[in-house]
């Protein structure tokens, strides 16, 4: 997670284990909602951005159902925490570490994001 | 074999039924699982199961689902669950008991729990092919086989409480289902006569068939040995494929016979006031074998579970007693509320009764009054909402006349006694003998706040449930008193409700989420990111506002895309695997070939599923997110628009044919039906929105399971509202009668408008007229005599949204910027999810679910544990 400024041109990147990797331009990002991007590896990543322009990355397959949707989930802020409610079974998952906040046995890999 | 004796007493408990479950669960609070060796013979496959519930099979609910056994509390109080391991023989004077398996275990205590039996009466050929008793899941099982195979009608014997149920079931596996009762009327050990006529009529009106006063005299097979029918006592004889006894049940006490144990004239093992056999102190009975002290049989599962608190206390050197119990009980049969209480039959010296009977509506309640004014009890059919408090007033004068409380609360005199007015010692949970001080004290002493915390805390509601709706009430008014506040707002975002909330928005014009939240939202949610709950009943408020406060009313556009549930969000539904379905409006269901075939079309284009819904169109699945820009084109193309399938908003108005066709039409409810769902389409509400258009009174629309339905009169039509079908099946009440096209459309327009500005988010119209203050006659004197002075404006709003109707796919479709969201991946717009894969069944697509599971799935256990929330 990133404070970013507000640029057009910015890209999004993600802290992989061979460095940094560009996803897209940050414009694409809508406020409150997420996008799926696939890695090289073939995982893949739903990347969020909220209302004061933080960026977070977590991984994209909800752990409930082995459907690759959290990226089309809402946002939200529970208690300070930023999540993401799964689009499935609404299970809510802090989007800083990858918690699930319904259930804290389960979890989803997270990112560090950044825009440049 | 022989088990080892230990040096541990051991407990054998013959039965694992749920009054055997009820007596493991006393002897674990009792510690007595910690003391004891606990064995448990059990005859059927499977652990205790639900068998009051047995009948929610058919609805849905599965064995698991029905289990009232977990795992780990067997596990963790050490006990031996023997599962198709029955009893065979009890040597009492060795203390052992032989299963079927040749096990021999010793006991220091036999606790019996057989249960009963079903009573199959012994008329010529009762054991023929295709003849079943209603008791066990195996029972369901085997039932539902052979309707689905080889019966088109099916007959159950006996018109009690569970024989209504069979008819029930068999009606809901599409069978023609017919019952047969020996006596003058159904039910007849809840109900009195006229109780009975008001269930007959509700019954036959859903399309049962009932046969009273008549026997069955023999069962009547073809050369294979298979039913084709019966003969009944009046001479006549009914054709039919199937035969479900349901005529009562019988003790299962051989078992204790054959051990030279005590039992009934009519059976039933003896016992004692402690559940101890008469004849041998070291044997207990319990639940449905046992013949009381009181020398009853009870077949309910309260006083079951009472007998099983007292054998296990009794067992622990603890004073208890079961001298008898109250047989009160409450049941949604096949929709209809029944309920009897107390002396249900007036069998008291001078006791007087209070009746109300309406046989239109198919109520009718009975109480029984002593000479004195006491309530001794009472019968209510059609209508049990007063049950919880009748029954805990049983045995006391009512504050309130007598005739006030069995009128309708609709009739203007209803009185509405609340359980406020119930003393502390009243018992509100009869499955668990819980009392309202008892629910008072988990409040105020244990700090309870919630229903859950409560239910968790004293068991109340958690066995029948029936208590559920009196208990919320009772921990709502015990935290008010307590000055704790009941916080009903929204969500952890807002303190408001819905309602407050939409008058907030049209008042001051918000058009925005951010501003309303920042300026409206709970101190601490300012500023936030709101929530999954608040941020689309915000968005759904400010759509439904749209044209009147100013905000756009696409539903993509600007901040209101960050709003919107997925569904909403890509105006498809998501599916299991993260596919989607599509719906195009099939308006009343009438569709030209042509528009038929490019559906076929396109389906078989996209390789999609197709099935067709229960509201009259047709849904398209397996479509991944990138293709759902591409079908629509070719829909809007074909000039169709979205059926907004996915949204908070009117889905569909089903029709049947009508007066054009149909030889019974009085109107052509075609045409009506394509007026108002064109009329209301893409209106967005707190929940989704149902209607139907019947074209006489047949019928055939199933306009009284709608939010708002129609039904034809050869005057006009009258409107129907509130109705649902789903989990919580509610008839539709008559709003207004004999309207003209006109005066149905204005009436429906307010109605709609007033359900959307006052209901709580996901409250469909069934659950809201039953929760706002007045009820149905509120909502009638809203918008049919205009008694808040609001009409014009809600007509006002529904002409402007109305006016502003755009299709949400073709607004889309012509917007690259909007498309570009229409991707799998945003750093690879061409590569599909591979997590979206499908495999063939039955010539169509499904979901390759086995694909799901791999990867970052988490271990079983895991997933287990977290299903259960």
């Amino acid at each position: 997670m990133t404070l970013a400024v507000e640029t057009t041109d910015l890209k999004v990147q993600l802290q992989l284990a061979d460095g940094w990797f560009t996803v897209c331009d940050l414009s694409l990002l809508v406020p409150g909602r997420g996008v799926a991007a696939l890695l090289p590896d073939g995982r893949q990543v739903a990347l969020f951005r909220d209302r004061a322009d933080r960026l977070y990355a977590v991984d994209n397959r909800d752990p409930f159902t082995g459907a690759a949707v959290l990226s089309r989930g809402l946002t939200g802020t529970h208690q300070g925490r930023p999540f993401v409610a799964s689009p499935l079974l609404k299970q809510r998952f802090d989007l800083v570490t990858g918690e699930c906040l319904d259930d804290a046995s389960v979890r989803v890999a997270a990112y560090e994001v950044r825009a440049l | 074999m022989t088990a080892t004796p230990g040096a541990t007493p051991t407990i054998v408990l013959v039965g694992h039924g749920m009054v055997g479950q009820r007596f493991l669960e006393a002897l674990a609070e009792r510690g007595l699982t910690a003391t004891h060796r606990v064995v448990v013979l059990c005859e059927e496959p499977r652990p205790a199961y639900d068998r009051v519930q047995l009948t929610s099979y058919f609805s849905g609910r599965t064995p698991e689902d029905l289990s009232l056994t977990d795992r780990e509390f067997i596990r963790d109080h050490g006990i031996e669950l023997r599962l198709g391991d029955p009893a065979e023989t009890i040597d009492r004077e060795a203390r052992t008991v032989t299963a079927r398996s040749g096990l021999v275990v010793d006991y220091d205590v036999l606790v019996l729990a057989t249960g009963s039996y079903p009573f199959v009466p012994p008329v010529p050929n009762k054991d023929a092919t295709g003849c079943f008793v209603y008791r066990t899941i195996e029972d369901l099982l085997a039932i539902e086989e052979y309707a689905r195979t080889r019966a088109t009608t099916g007959a159950v014997v006996g018109g009690g409480l569970l024989g209504l149920e069979a008819a029930g079931a068999l009606k809901g596996l599409g069978l023609d289902a017919h019952i047969v009762e020996f006596a003058p009327r159904l039910m007849p050990v809840q109900v009195d006569d006229g109780g009975g006529a008001a269930l007959l009529r509700t019954i036959r009106d859903m399309g049962l068939t009932v046969h009273t006063g008549v026997g069955t005299q023999e069962i009547v097979t073809d050369d294979s040995g298979a039913v084709t029918g019966m003969k009944l006592s009046d001479g006549s004889e009914l054709a039919t494929d199937m035969v479900v006894f349901s005529a009562g049940v019988r003790p299962r006490d051989q078992l204790a016979r054959d051990a030279g144990l005590t039992v009934g004239e009519r059976g039933g093992i003896a016992v004692d006031e402690q559940c101890r056999t008469v004849r041998d102190p070291h044997v207990f009975a319990i639940g449905e074998c046992a013949l009381a002290a009181d020398g009853r049989v009870y077949g309910l599962v309260a006083p079951g579970y009472e007998q099983a608190e007292t054998a296990a206390a009794t067992i622990a050197a603890d004073e208890a007693a079961f001298t008898g119990a109250d047989l009160s009980t409450k049941l949604k049969l096949l929709g209809v509320d029944v309920a009897s209480f107390g002396d249900a039959h007036g069998t008291t010296e001078n006791c007087l009764d209070v009746v109300y009977s309406d046989s239109r509506a198919g109520l009718y309640k009975k109480l029984v009054i002593g000479a004195d004014g006491t309530l001794l009890g009472g019968i209510l059919v059609g209508d049990a909402e007063a049950y919880g408090t009748l029954r805990a007033l049983t045995g006391s004068v009512p504050p309130v006349s007598p005739e006030s409380l069995v009128l309708p609360a609709t009739a203007g005199s209803g009185a509405q006694l609340g359980p406020s007015a119930l003393p502390d010692e009243a018992i509100i949970c009869s499955c668990h003998n819980v009392s309202k001080g008892t629910i008072r004290g988990a409040v105020t002493e244990h700090r309870c706040t919630t229903v859950p915390e409560v239910k968790k805390c004293t068991r109340a509601g958690t066995g029948c449930g029936s208590c559920v709706k009196v208990l919320g009430q009772l921990v709502d008014a015990e935290l008010e008193a307590s000055g704790v506040e009941v916080d009903k707002g929204l969500c952890g975002c807002f303190s408001q409700t819905r309602e407050e909330l939409y008058e907030t928005v049209l008042a001051l014009r918000v058009t925005s989420y951010r501003e309303l939240l920042d300026r409206h939202g709970r101190e601490g949610a300012r500023g936030g990111d709101g929530c999954e709950v608040c941020k689309p009943a915000v968005g759904s408020i400010i759509a439904s506002l749209a044209p009147t406060i100013g905000a756009s009313g696409y539903v993509l556009e600007g901040e209101q895309a960050a709003l919107q549930d997925t569904n909403d969000h890509f105006l498809a539904n998501l599916q299991r695997n993260g596919s989607y379905s599509v719906v195009p409006r099939i308006p009343g269901g009438e569709i030209a070939p042509e528009k038929l075939i490019v559906i076929g079309e396109i389906a078989r284009d996209f390789g999609l599923y197709t099935k067709i819904t229960g509201g009259q169109r047709i849904d398209m699945f397996g479509a991944r997110v990138e293709q759902l820009p591409l079908i629509w084109a070719r829909l809007v193309d074909a000039g169709f628009e979205s059926g907004h399938a996915y949204g908070k908003s009117l889905r569909t108005v089903k029709s049947c044919v009508g007066s054009t066709w149909c030889r019974y039409g009085v109107q052509d409810s075609v045409r009506m039906a394509i007026d108002l769902e064109l009329r209301y389409r893409g209106l967005r509400s707190p929940h989704k929105l149902k209607s139907a258009v019947s074209g006489c009174a047949r019928e055939c629309a199933e306009a009284q399971s709608k939010d708002f339905g129609v039904i034809a009169t050869s005057n006009g039509w009258n409107l129907y509202v509130g109705g649902n079908g789903g989990a919580t099946p509610r008839h539709a009440d008559l709003l207004a009668q004999d309207l003209s096209d006109a005066e149905l459309i204005r009436l429906i327009d307010r109605f709609l408008m007033f359900y959307i500005r006052t209901a709580d988010r996901l409250e469909r119209t069934s659950t809201w007229l039953e929760r706002i203050p007045g009820g149905l006659e509120h909502v009638r004197d809203v918008v049919v005599h205009d008694s808040l002075g609001i009409c014009d404006e809600l007509e006002k709003l529904m002409r402007a949204h109305v006016a502003h109707y755009r299709d949400e796919w073709a607004e889309t479709v012509n917007d690259p910027e909007k498309l570009a969201r229409f991707v799998s991946f945003v750093n690879a717009p061409d590569t599909p999810d591979p997590v979206v894969s499908f495999v063939p069944e039955r010539d169509q697509i499904k979901p390759d679910l086995p694909l799901l599971n791999i990867g970052l799935r988490p271990a079983d256990d895991v997933l287990e544990g977290s299903a259960q929330r």
